[in-house]
């Protein structure tokens, strides 16, 4: 077992230098450089020039690849080029915002989506099983931005109940997890209905009930366990769409998040602070999804077993 | 399993081709929800088709001030928006552009990704290795912020929304294609074919990809969804198709300043993109269900 945590450990550094070598490269394209940026368009070209030259802008990519990875090893991940602020600093500052966001909407998303998705094959074609499975393509199809406005237009400025933007409390990220859940609903009930109606399926679970076993036993403790297998996957790839997807939620919620931060960093084309904020996020997504596949082996005896025998 | 459906499958190819796709048909038409979807899908499509005859082109761009932010009424059935244009004209209108993002971006993206993955199931070893290896550490990126950074390198723009999401698609499909070669190309009726002395293409093109197929249909009616809602969040984010162009995702961006006064302004863009995902994806669940009756029940 610690083989194969190890290994996969390993696998994650690889990993993390092409995501950042692909982040860097794409904003490389950029047409900005920070000469530019910091002096304005009105400057001498040969000012520009000569801050260019001595930010490094000007040196090969390789070079700067090489030097933002052992920057960002340190904890370093450069400067704004608009405010010369520490991107490392302003990221520190906003990841709170981000994580409460998508965490909070991970517990309500897993929550309503697994349950629903048991109670509806449970009770396969009853109108709890109809309404879910409606519910689950209904959330799937429309956009979260925009049931995030509709979501707004109703308990915000119809009803009064809930404040539209800003990140002061608890009250403030109700309708932001309501928003970003959406789509994890939807593709969990799916996946959990459709794992659960092949399982209850299966000859041991007619054994289970030929041994006369409660109806409610066989539903906990045979079907479940082995019915949330291929969930927890698809639990840990629609969390990583959902953290992407934070930048839209982040938009609609004006929340102060990393999401923000890189649709305000391409608006000023400062590429310093896309660079990190997209690297943290993809890193952050690269190292969830490991713990899916380690939590994967620890749910599944058989990748245990595996890799035990070695 | 799978191996049985796919030699069950190749045999029927063999022997009589018309009825495989009449009996696909024939499972997709008993199910209601794909029949939905099947029609909602083409009341999109006639009005992409039909965009010109429901309303002229130049009432979404020209701005007409005396009729700004009217509701709806007999005159203007969605209302008009902040520059007195009518909302149901750029609506009609831009479905035209949400759908030649989504469709585009899936198809280039299918025949590249497919290519990739088709020769990595196939010939396996080294190149596989690579290409899997490589697909893994971009589907690292979350797509959407793939998407956004590509964007934002190569400029605002629908050609470049285009070429973003369509790179972006592009490892996704390496894999789908890549795991269906494989469950065909073990398959004796293609140790059959190569005993027989046929060259790899004839192989590929003749009896791998007929055989394959299904699930990469499916992905594709699934991801045609997906891409046009990801293209309207582009927008939305005031990064894809600049104004005037009328486009569902900017015309949200536009509506979400006047979300007060104009609700409508935001509710019926919105509604069109959902209408138009949910049409694809019950027709994608309804294909998967014809293609592979094992699956339901």
């Amino acid at each position: 077992m610690s083989r194969y945590i190890i290994k996969r450990l390993l696998f994650i550094i690889p990993t993390l230098l092409l995501v950042a070598f692909i982040v860097l490269f794409i904003m490389d394209l950029t047409p900005s450089d920070p000469g530019t940026l910091i002096l304005g368009d009105n400057a001498q070209p040969e000012a520009i020039e000569a801050l260019n030259e001595e930010l490094g802008y000007n040196d090969p990519f390789v070079v700067r690849y090489v030097r933002f990875i052992w920057n960002a090893v340190r904890g370093d991940l450069g400067e704004s080029w608009q405010t010369g602020r520490s991107v490392t600093s302003t990221i520190a500052q906003r990841l709170p915002v981000t994580a409460t966001l998508a965490l909070g909407s991970l517990v309500f998303g897993s929550v309503i989506g697994i349950l629903l998705g048991i109670l509806s094959a449970v009770k396969q074609y009853s109108i709890l099983d109809f309404f879910s499975t409606t519910l689950a393509m209904a959330l799937g199809a429309f956009p979260s931005f925009w049931i995030g406005m509709m979501l707004i237009l109703i308990f915000s400025l119809g009803l009064g109940w809930l404040p539209s933007f800003g990140a002061g409390g608890i009250k403030n990220f109700i309708l932001p997890w309501a928003t970003a859940g959406c789509f994890m609903i939807s593709s969990l009930l799916r996946m959990t209905r459709t794992s659960m109606l092949e399982t209850i399926r299966m000859d041991y679970i007619r054994t289970a009930r030929a041994k006369g076993q409660t109806e409610r036993k066989i539903i906990t403790g045979h079907a479940l366990r082995n019915a949330l297998l291929p969930v927890v996957t698809v639990l840990g790839v629609s969390f990583g769409t959902m953290l992407a997807g934070t930048v839209t939620v982040e938009t609609v919620f004006s929340l102060p998040g990393v999401g923000l931060m890189i649709i305000e960093g391409i608006r000023m084309k400062d590429v310093p602070v896309v660079t990190g904020a997209t690297v943290v996020l993809a890193a952050m997504f690269t190292v969830l999804m490991l713990f899916v596949d380690i939590l994967y082996a620890f749910i599944d005896p058989r990748i245990k077993a595996r890799y035990a025998k070695k | 399993m799978n191996k049985t459906t796919g030699s069950a499958n190749g045999v029927k190819v063999v022997r009589k081709k018309k009825s495989r796709f009449r009996e696909i048909w024939g499972r997709f038409k008993k199910n209601k929800s794909a029949i939905v979807g099947l029609v909602l899908f083409s009341i999109v499509l006639l009005m992409v088709i039909f965009a010109d005859v429901l309303a002229p082109y130049s009432a979404t761009i020209e701005p007409n001030i005396p009729v700004r932010l009217q509701g709806p009424s007999a005159e203007h059935i969605m209302g008009t928006d902040s520059f007195g244009r009518d909302i149901f004209a750029r609506l009609v209108h831009g479905s035209r552009n949400s759908l030649l993002v989504g469709i585009g971006a899936v198809f280039i993206g299918m025949v590249i990704g497919g290519t990739l993955g088709a020769v990595s199931g196939y010939y396996g070893g080294k190149i596989d290795n690579i290409i899997v290896r490589i697909t893994d550490m971009i589907m690292c990126i979350p797509m959407m912020l793939l998407v956004l950074t590509l964007v934002a390198a190569l400029g605002s723009s629908l050609m470049n929304v285009l070429l973003a999401m369509m790179i972006s698609n592009i490892p996704g499909y390496t894999r789908v294609v890549r795991s269906a070669v494989l469950t065909v190309v073990d398959q004796d009726y293609i140790e059959a074919a190569h005993s027989c002395g046929t060259p790899n293409r004839w192989v590929i093109f003749k009896h791998i990809i007929p055989n394959a197929i299904g699930p990469i249909i499916v992905q594709t009616t699934m991801s045609i969804g997906s891409m046009i809602l990801n293209a309207a969040a582009i927008s939305f984010l005031g990064m894809g198709i600049q104004p005037p162009t009328p486009e569902w995702g900017a015309m949200l961006n536009e509506a979400r300043n006047f979300m007060i006064q104009c609700p409508y302004m935001v509710f019926f863009p919105g509604a069109a993109i959902g209408i138009t995902a949910l049409g694809l994806n019950l027709m994608g669940d309804g294909l998967r269900d014809a293609l592979d009756p094992k699956l339901k029940d």
